[in-house]
C-alpha cells in the first residue's frame, strides 16, 4: 500500500505554508500525519504536494490567553499530555487524551491534525464540540476563526477552506471553583475509534447545585454534539441521575444515530445515553470533591 | 529528496522519493530489516522505532519526515555482537514471541516504555503492548517478559540512557 | 506412570528466540536479490464478472514497468493449482481466466522496478467487466436456482456426502429424548501480522528455479513445479525462511506459481509480498464459515446415545484444500463423549466470496464449538448442571484405546482428572458466587465451559475418506543426523517454521537420546532438493514426527556407536553400555571409547570398523504417521489422527448489559497433550490459541455486504485481540502419555482455539440465560449482543 507519488515541501514559517496551499495544486497539509498517512497508503488521499508543518515553532505552544488556553494545531498529543496547563485549566481535554489510540499515535499526532480530520468519533474533537472551543485559521494572508459547532460539518469534513491551514485552537476555560469531568467511551476494543463516547464537565456551586453544564457525545452522529438541552436542563439542580437519565433520552431521541458494520443507530443511542449518564455523574462527583478556592 | 537520517547513532545521507515510508526506507536502503510491515496503514505496530526514544510507527512516516531525530532500530539494541540486553534477555527467558514478526517492535516498545517508567504495574505493561498485535503468543508471555525486565533492571547499575 | 527426563520437559530457552530479539529472523520479505522486480496486483471490483477485456497499453507505457499479466496467458502456460476433492470442472489459476468470482479475485499481474511504482501501473490497467449475477450465502448456494460460480460445474455443491457410522435412526428411536439446533460459525481466519510474501528466482542455466517463500504448506515444492510444468528437480524451496505466522492459511501456492512463472518469463528474480489489502481480499487466507444442524438422542441422564449432524461450508469461490476442513472432524466427531452412533452430513459450497484456506486446527474448532453447544442444550432441556452432564458423557480413563463411531480410535487420556483438577484450581464454588455476585450488580454475568480435543499427529486420511481418486495414506516427516569428523552434531528439518520452536525440539530430542546438552545439537534446515520427506507443520504433528523422525535417526546414531565399540573393545554387544556419549564396557567400566575416539574410527579408521559397517555416521529416518496407512473402510471408517490431546476450558464472562462489552474476569484452562516436550512452548502456543479463540468467538469477521464487497478489509475494521482483549489465564497441566510417540507426546498446536469459542459462547449463553436469549451465532458482537438484550428486555417489559 504505497501512496500515490508528491511532492514534499517544509516550509520555514506559517506565512510561506500558507502561499504554497494558496498555489493551490491540490496540496495538502500534513503534521503528524497519523490520519493522513494512511489514507494516503490506502490511496484515498492522493494529495500532489505534502506541505510539513510539524515542525513550525510557531504552532506549537500552550498558553493562556485571557479566558482561554490556546493551543498551537502543530503541538503533539504527547506534549499535551505531559502539559500541566492543560491538566489545570482544559482538566476535559486531559481527561480524554489516554484515550486517544496508543503511545506511539500519540508522539507523532496532534491536535490541529485530529480537529482537521474530523472523524465523529475522535475524542479531541468531542472535547473541542462539548466545550465551544473556537478554531482559528489562516487563508493565504489573513487570519479568521470558527465555534467548533460550525467547524465540524460531518464525518472527515469540515467548513475549513481548501487553502485554509488550522493554527490553533482555543478552549475556554471555567473559572469555578469546583469544577469536574467526566469521560467515557465504548468501542469493540480498548483503543479503536468509539461507537459512543461521551463527554461532560460540570461547576458546582458551594451547595453542590450545577451551576454549568457541558455534554458532547461523539461516535454517535456524523459530527460530535452538543447537548445544550441537557446543559440547560440540569443547570441549578443536584445532577441526580434519574434525571440525568431522562433529560439525557429526551435529548438523544431527536438525533439520528449512525449504523455500521460495528454498531447500529440504536446501538449507538443506547450506549451514548449510557454513557453521557456516566460522564456527568463522574464529573458531578469530582467536582463535589474538588476542593474550594 | 536528499534527507539525512541519524539510526542508531549513525548518520546516513540518502536520496528518497517523498512517498518512501520510514519503514521502507530502514529497510531497503539501510538494511535494517527487523522493522516490518504488517499492515501499512498503522493499526498492528510491527513497524515500531524509536524517535528520539519514543515509540513511532515508522509505516505512517515518510523518510524525509524523519531528519534531525535520533532514530533507533532493533538493530541498535544489542550490546555487542551475539550479546543481548536486559530486555532482549528476558524476552528469551520467557519465551515472549514465537514467529519472531512483531518481536522487535515488542521489545522496543518495552525498551521505551522502562525507560519512562523503571517500575510498571502489570497494567502499564498491557497498555504498552497493546499498541502491538500479536498474533502467536496471547501477550501473556511477553507481559511476563517486560515485567521480568524491569526486575532486573531495577537491580542492576545501569546508565540513565543507551547501553 | 510418568517417565523423568533428562531434557524433555524442562524449562529450556526456545534457541530461536535469540535471532528474533535482535532482528535478524529471516523473513522473505527479508531477502532481496539484485535485480529483483515487485508485483502487485490488479483485482476485481466485481464479485461475479466476465472480464471482457483488459487494457495494458497505459500501464506498459509507464517507465519502470515491464509486464503486465492476464490469466489467459498464465494459464496457457501452467497447469491448474491442484484441488483436494475430485472437482476437474472447478479450476484454480493464480490469476482469473475470463470471469472473476469474488471481489478482490487477481485478475492481472504488474511487474515493475519497485512496488510503488507496480501499484501507480496497476491503476492504470483499464478492465472492461460484465457483472454477473452473484450468490453470497452458503444455504443460498446449496439450493436449486442459485447463481453457479463456476458455470461448468454445474452447481455450486463441491461435496455432499453423507456417512452413517452405527444404528443412528434406532438409537434415535430409542432413545426417551431428542433435541435439534442450529448454529452459525462466521467467517474469521489465523489473519499472522506477516502477509504471504514469495521471491522466485530462476536461473536459466542451472535450471532452478529458486523460490523463498512464508509457507506452510505440505508438498509445495512438488505442486510449484507441478503447475509451472517443471520436474520436480528445478523448483528448490528455501526451508530456512522465517514464517511470519501462518496457522495454516499460508498455503501460498497462488502466490508462488504466479511469481515462479513470472521470474522465468521476465529472465530476473520477481517478488510479491501481498499488502494487507491483498491479503484480505484476495490472499485467499479466509477459514471456514459453517452451518451445523445438530441433532442428539439422550436419556432421562442426560447421557447422549446418537447424533446426526450437518456442516454445511461456504468456500468461497475455488476450492483448494480447504473442503477437508470438512473431513478432518471425522476424526473426533464425537469429541470427547461416548456417543454410539453418528449422522454426518458435509456439505460444501461454492460463492462468490473469497476462497477459504486451512484455519489452525482445520475445522475442529468449529466442530468443537457445536457439540458443546449441543451438550448444553442438553444439560438445559434436562435441567441439570452442565458440568455434570459433560462428566456422564466423558469417556473414561479406563475405557482408552478408545473406538469412536467413525473408525478412530483415541490413544489415551483422563478427561476426568483434568477437569477435576480446572475445578480445584479455580474453586468451582467461588467461581459460582462470584458470578452471582456480579448479577447482583447488574452485569450479565455467566461461566461458560468445554471440554474438547486436539487430533494431534495429522493424517491425510481425510483425502481418500472424500476424495476416493485419492489414495493417500502416507503422512511423513523425515530427520538426518550426520557428525562430522571433529565431532559436531547436526541435525536437519526439511520444512520451515512459523515460531513453533521446531529447531529447540529436535536439538532436545536428539539431546536426550544422545544424553548430551541439546544446545550441542546444531539444527539446520535444507532447501527442498536436499531434503527428505516432509509434510510441514500441520494438524498439530511437529512434535510426534519430527520428534519421532529426530528420536529414531538419534537412536540408529547410538546403536552405531555402541557396535564400532563393541567391535573396538572386543566384547559382546550386550556389554557396551551407552552414558552421555561414551561407551564402555558394563563388565569393566574402566574400558571405554569416548565419543571423540568412536567419531575417528567411524571417520578414518576403516580398519577398525566392524564388517560391513558405512564409514562416517550418517542417519537418516523417514516416519510414518503411526496409526496410519490405511484406506477408508466402504462405509467411510478409517483412523484419523493418531493422538489426542484434552482441554477442558472454565471462564467467568460479565457483560454490560447496555455496552454489551463482555470482560472475561477469570479463565482456567486444564491441558493434557502428554509429555510435554518444551513447557514455554506449549505455553505459548496455548496462550496463543486462547487468543486466537477470543477473537474468533467475540470480535472477528469477514463480513461482506449485500453487493459482495468485503467490508472488513483492513485492521480498522477486521479487529484482533490486542493485549487488552486477552485476560490473564491459568493454566493447569495434566500428563497422560501417548502409547504412540516416541516419549509420550501429543500435539499442542492448535491448544486453547480448539476450545476457547464454545467455552466462550458458552459463558455469553449462561449469561444471557436470565434474560432468555441463546446465541447460537459467532462471533458475539458487542453491539449486536447489546441489541439482543435490548430486545428482550423490552419484551419482557
Amino acid at each position: 500500500m504505497k501512496p500515490a507519488p508528491f511532492e514534499y515541501a517544509r516550509p520555514s514559517d506559517l506565512a510561506e505554508a500558507c502561499a504554497m496551499l494558496a498555489a493551490g495544486d491540490d496540496a495538502r497539509i500534513i503534521a503528524g500525519g497519523q490520519s493522513l498517512v494512511p489514507l494516503m497508503a490506502m490511496r484515498l488521499a492522493r494529495p500532489k504536494r505534502l506541505i510539513d508543518i510539524a515542525r513550525l515553532g510557531e504552532l506549537s505552544f500552550v498558553r493562556q490567553e485571557h479566558a482561554c488556553v490556546a493551543i498551537g494545531a502543530a503541538t503533539r498529543q504527547c506534549v499535551l499530555e505531559r502539559e500541566a496547563l492543560v491538566r489545570t485549566a482544559v482538566p476535559l481535554l486531559a481527561k480524554v487524551m489516554p484515550f486517544i489510540g496508543h503511545a506511539a499515535i500519540r508522539s507523532r499526532g496532534t491536535i490541529g491534525g485530529s480537529l482537521a480530520n474530523a472523524d465523529p468519533a475522535a475524542e479531541i474533537v468531542l472535547v473541542a464540540v462539548t466545550l465551544g472551543a473556537t478554531l482559528v485559521y489562516r487563508d493565504g494572508t489573513s487570519s479568521a476563526e470558527m465555534a467548533a459547532s460550525d467547524f465540524f460539518v460531518g464525518p472527515m469534513m469540515t467548513a475549513l477552506p481548501a487553502t485554509a491551514c488550522l493554527t490553533a485552537v482555543r478552549f475556554p476555560v471555567w473559572r469555578d471553583a469546583r469544577i469536574g469531568v467526566g469521560f467515557h467511551e465504548v468501542s469493540a476494543r480498548r483503543s479503536d475509534f468509539a461507537l459512543a463516547a461521551a463527554a461532560a464537565q460540570v461547576a458546582l456551586d458551594d451547595n453542590g447545585i450545577c451551576r454549568r453544564l457541558a455534554l458532547g457525545v461523539g461516535g454517535v452522529a456524523a459530527r460530535p454534539l452538543r447537548l445544550d438541552a441537557v446543559a440547560r436542563a440540569l443547570a441549578g439542580t443536584r445532577a441526580e441521575e434519574a434525571a440525568v437519565r431522562e433529560v439525557v433520552r429526551a435529548a438523544l431521541a431527536e438525533i439520528k444515530p449512525l449504523s455500521d458494520l460495528h454498531a447500529s443507530a440504536d446501538y449507538r443511542r443506547r450506549a451514548a445515553a449510557h454513557l453521557s449518564v456516566r460522564a456527568i455523574t463522574d464529573a458531578y462527583h469530582a467536582a463535589a470533591g474538588a476542593d474550594a478556592g | 529528496m536528499r534527507v539525512d537520517l541519524t539510526v542508531n547513532g549513525e548518520t546516513y545521507a540518502l536520496d528518497v522519493e517523498p512517498r518512501m515510508s520510514l519503514l521502507d526506507c530502514l529497510r531497503e536502503r539501510l538494511l535494517l530489516t527487523g522493522a516490518h510491515a504488517g499492515c501499512e496503514h498503522g493499526v498492528c505496530g510491527a513497524c515500531t522505532v524509536l524517535l528520539d526514544g519514543a515509540p513511532v510507527r515508522s509505516c505512517l512516516m515518510f523518510a524525509v519526515q524523519a531528519d534531525g531525530y535520533d532514530i533507533t532500530t532493533i538493530e541498535g539494541l544489542a550490546p555487542g555482537p551475539g550479546e543481548l540486553s536486559p530486555i532482549q534477555d528476558a524476552f528469551c527467558e520467557t519465551h515472549g514471541m514465537q514467529c519472531g514478526y512483531c518481536t522487535p517492535a515488542m521489545v522496543l516498545t518495552a525498551h521505551a516504555l522502562l525507560a519512562d517508567n523503571p517500575a510498571p504495574t502489570r497494567a502499564q505493561i498491557v497498555d504498552a503492548v497493546s499498541a502491538n498485535l500479536c498474533r502467536c503468543t496471547g501477550y501473556a508471555q511477553i507481559v511476563e517478559a517486560i515485567a521480568l525486565a524491569a526486575d532486573r533492571m531495577r537491580g542492576l547499575n545501569w546508565p540513565e540512557r543507551g547501553w | 506412570m510418568v517417565k523423568s527426563f533428562r531434557f524433555v520437559s524442562s524449562d529450556r530457552r526456545v534457541r530461536e528466540d535469540r535471532r528474533f530479539v535482535v532482528g535478524r529472523g529471516r523473513f522473505a520479505a527479508d531477502i532481496a536479490v539484485p535485480g529483483m522486480r515487485h508485483v502487485a496486483l490488479v483485482t476485481s471490483p466485481h464479485p461475479a464478472a466476465r472480464i471482457l477485456a483488459i487494457g495494458k497499453s497505459e500501464a506498459l507505457a509507464m517507465a519502470g514497468v515491464h509486464c503486465v499479466l492476464d490469466g489467459r496467458e498464465l494459464a496457457g502456460a501452467t497447469q491448474p493449482l491442484l484441488a483436494g476433492l475430485d472437482t476437474p470442472k472447478v479450476p484454480r489459476r493464480p490469476l482469473a481466466v475470463d470471469v472473476a468470482r469474488y471481489a478482490g479475485e487477481w485478475v492481472a499481474a504488474v511487474v515493475a522496478d519497485t512496488r510503488a511504482l507496480a501499484e501507480d501501473a496497476a491503476e492504470l490497467v483499464r478492465v472492461d467487466y460484465e457483472p454477473l449475477s452473484f450468490v453470497l450465502d452458503g444455504e443460498a448456494a446449496y439450493a436449486p436456482g442459485s447463481p453457479i460460480v463456476h458455470a461448468d460445474h454445474g452447481s455450486n455443491v463441491l461435496l455432499d456426502r453423507t456417512f452413517v457410522w452405527g444404528e443412528v435412526e434406532k438409537d434415535f428411536a430409542e432413545s426417551a429424548h431428542r433435541l435439534s439446533l442450529r448454529l452459525n460459525w462466521g467467517r474469521s481466519s489465523t489473519v499472522p501480522i506477516e502477509t504471504f510474501a514469495v521471491l522466485a528466482s530462476w536461473d536459466a542455466w542451472r535450471e532452478i528455479l529458486d523460490v523463498y517463500a512464508s509457507v506452510q504448506m505440505p508438498r509445495f515444492p512438488e505442486q510449484v513445479a507441478l503447475a509451472l510444468k517443471l520436474p520436480g528437480s528445478s523448483v528448490r524451496v528455501h526451508n530456512d525462511v522465517d514464517v511470519g505466522g501462518s496457522y495454516g492459511v499460508k498455503r501460498g501456492i497462488k502466490h508462488a506459481v504466479l511469481v515462479g512463472y513470472l521470474s522465468r518469463r521476465l529472465g530476473c528474480p520477481v517478488r510479491l509480498v501481498e499488502d494487507r489489502l491483498e491479503n484480505m481480499r484476495g490472499g485467499d487466507g479466509h477459514g471456514p464459515e459453517r452451518n451445523f444442524d445438530v441433532e442428539v438422542a439422550f436419556d432421562d441422564a442426560g447421557l447422549i446415545r446418537s447424533m446426526k449432524m450437518r456442516a454445511l461450508d461456504n468456500v468461497g469461490a475455488y476450492a483448494g484444500r480447504s473442503p477437508f476442513q470438512l473431513g478432518k472432524p471425522i476424526g473426533a466427531i464425537v469429541g470427547p463423549y461416548r456417543i454410539h452412533s453418528v449422522q454426518y452430513q458435509a456439505i460444501a459450497v461454492t460463492s462468490n466470496k473469497t476462497t477459504q484456506e486451512a484455519v489452525r486446527a482445520f475445522g475442529q474448532s468449529p466442530t468443537n464449538y457445536a457439540i458443546e453447544r449441543a451438550i448444553e442444550e442438553v444439560a438445559k432441556h434436562r435441567g441439570l448442571d452442565r458440568l455434570e452432564v459433560r462428566r456422564r458423557n466423558l469417556i473414561r480413563s479406563e475405557e482408552f484405546p478408545y473406538r469412536i463411531p467413525s473408525g478412530t480410535t483415541y490413544d489415551s487420556g483422563d478427561y476426568h482428572a483434568v477437569i477435576d483438577k480446572v475445578v480445584a484450581r479455580a474453586d468451582y464454588r467461588a467461581l459460582v458466587a462470584e458470578r452471582d455476585r456480579l448479577r447482583m450488580q447488574g452485569l450479565l454475568a455467566g461461566i461458560g465451559m468445554a471440554a474438547c480435543l486436539e487430533p494431534s499427529g495429522a493424517n491425510s486420511t481425510f483425502e481418500p475418506l472424500l476424495n476416493p481418486t485419492n489414495e493417500t495414506t502416507t503422512y511423513t516427516d523425515s530427520c538426518r543426523i550426520n557428525v562430522d569428523l571433529s565431532g559436531a552434531i547436526a541435525a536437519t528439518i526439511h520444512t520451515l517454521s512459523a515460531g513453533q520452536g521446531h529447531e529447540t525440539l529436535v536439538g532436545i530430542v536428539v539431546g536426550e537420546v544422545l544424553e548430551i546438552d541439546p544446545d550441542r545439537v546444531r539444527v539446520v534446515r535444507p532447501d527442498s532438493l536436499s531434503s527428505l520427506p516432509s509434510q510441514s507443520p500441520v494438524g498439530s504433528r511437529m512434535a510426534i514426527m519430527l520428534g519421532g523422525a529426530a528420536f529414531h535417526a538419534a537412536q540408529k546414531l547410538k546403536a552405531r556407536l555402541l557396535a564400532i565399540a563393541a567391535h573396538d573393545l572386543k566384547i559382546p554387544l550386550e556389554r557396551a553400555t551407552y552414558a552421555g556419549g561414551e561407551v564402555f564396557d558394563r563388565a569393566t567400566p574402566q574400558n571405554r571409547r569416548s565419543w571423540s575416539k568412536l567419531v575417528t574410527i567411524a571417520h578414518r579408521f576403516f580398519h577398525r570398523l566392524p564388517p560391513g559397517t558405512e564409514p562416517g555416521l550418517a542417519f537418516t529416518h523417514v516416519m510414518q504417521v503411526p496409526m496410519g496407512g490405511r484406506l477408508p473402510t466402504e462405509d467411510g471408517r478409517v483412523q484419523m489422527y493418531p493422538c489426542f490431546a484434552f482441554e477442558f476450558h472454565l471462564l467467568l464472562i460479565a457483560i454490560d448489559p447496555i455496552l454489551g462489552k463482555a470482560d472475561i474476569h477469570r479463565y482456567f484452562v486444564g491441558h493434557d497433550c502428554g509429555t510435554v516436550i518444551n513447557p514455554k512452548i506449549v505455553r505459548g502456543m496455548t496462550m496463543g490459541g486462547i487468543a486466537h479463540g477470543i477473537g474468533a468467538a467475540l470480535c472477528e469477521e469477514f463480513a461482506y455486504d449485500a453487493q459482495g464487497q468485503l467490508i472488513a478489509q483492513t485492521f480498522m475494521d477486521y479487529l484482533l485481540p490486542s493485549a487488552h482483549e486477552v485476560p490473564p489465564v491459568d493454566i493447569v497441566h495434566h500428563v497422560t502419555p501417548s502409547p504412540h510417540t516416541v516419549f509420550g507426546q501429543k500435539g499442542s498446536g492448535e491448544s486453547g482455539y480448539l476450545g476457547a469459542p464454545a467455552a466462550i459462547a458458552s459463558a455469553v449463553n449462561d449469561a444471557l440465560a436470565p434474560l432468555g436469549i441463546v446465541v447460537t451465532s459467532l462471533p458475539i458482537r458487542m453491539a449486536q449482543l447489546a441489541d439482543m438484550i435490548a430486545a428482550a428486555r423490552a419484551k419482557r417489559a
